[in-house]
């Protein structure tokens, strides 16, 4: 999983199989202190995340099916996985 | 997933039999604020996104399961087609 910070949110009406009723968010990776890293992706929201939230991403097929308890047939990659509260270091 | 506007159509005759009837696009990928980002890709389409349209696209093995069959040589496939994008400026 990666570290990532919401910045935006993307609407579509024509989807493919299974984006019904998706949310589907920008994020953009960032290092633990904040800094972005990196190019900003495409996921599918689970946790009710908004714009500005620091969340967890999870970059991996299965997992990402697993978590939306979605089928071998679903294309997905990335989910988020968490709001995250705090990090410590 | 990535962003990425369709550009183009590419039309094939002979191909791989598992790609037979499904529309090929040519798609260049773009950032967060829709400035080009990397070399132009084909993609699949099974949701008739057509050239101009904002799109966002899976790579990897993953976009071979847009299809029926889902075990497909496939390393790009459209899943959406974008009405709106807000991106919120944080950096």
């Amino acid at each position: 999983m990666i570290l990532a910070k919401i910045i935006g949110n993307v609407v579509a009406t024509a989807k493919a199989t299974g984006y019904e009723s998706r949310k589907v968010l920008v994020v953009q990776p960032i290092q633990p202190s904040g800094e972005p890293k990196g190019n900003s992706f495409l996921a599918i929201d689970t946790v009710q995340a908004g714009v500005g939230d620091t969340v967890l991403v999870l970059e991996e097929g299965g997992s990402a099916r697993m978590i939306l308890e979605e089928p071998d047939t679903f294309t997905i990659k990335a989910v988020i996985a968490g709001i995250v509260d705090h990090i410590t270091m | 997933m990535k962003l990425g506007r369709v550009t183009g159509r590419v039309v094939s005759t002979k191909k791989v039999e598992s790609f037979e009837g499904i529309k090929l696009m040519l798609v260049q990928p773009l950032n967060d604020k829709l400035e080009n980002a990397g070399d132009p890709l084909v993609a699949f389409d099974t949701i008739q996104a057509g050239v101009g349209d904002l799109i966002y696209y899976e790579t990897s093995k993953e976009a071979g399961r847009v299809l029926v069959t889902t075990m497909n040589p496939c390393d790009a496939a459209i899943v959406g087609i974008v009405d709106n994008l807000s991106i919120e400026e944080t950096k």
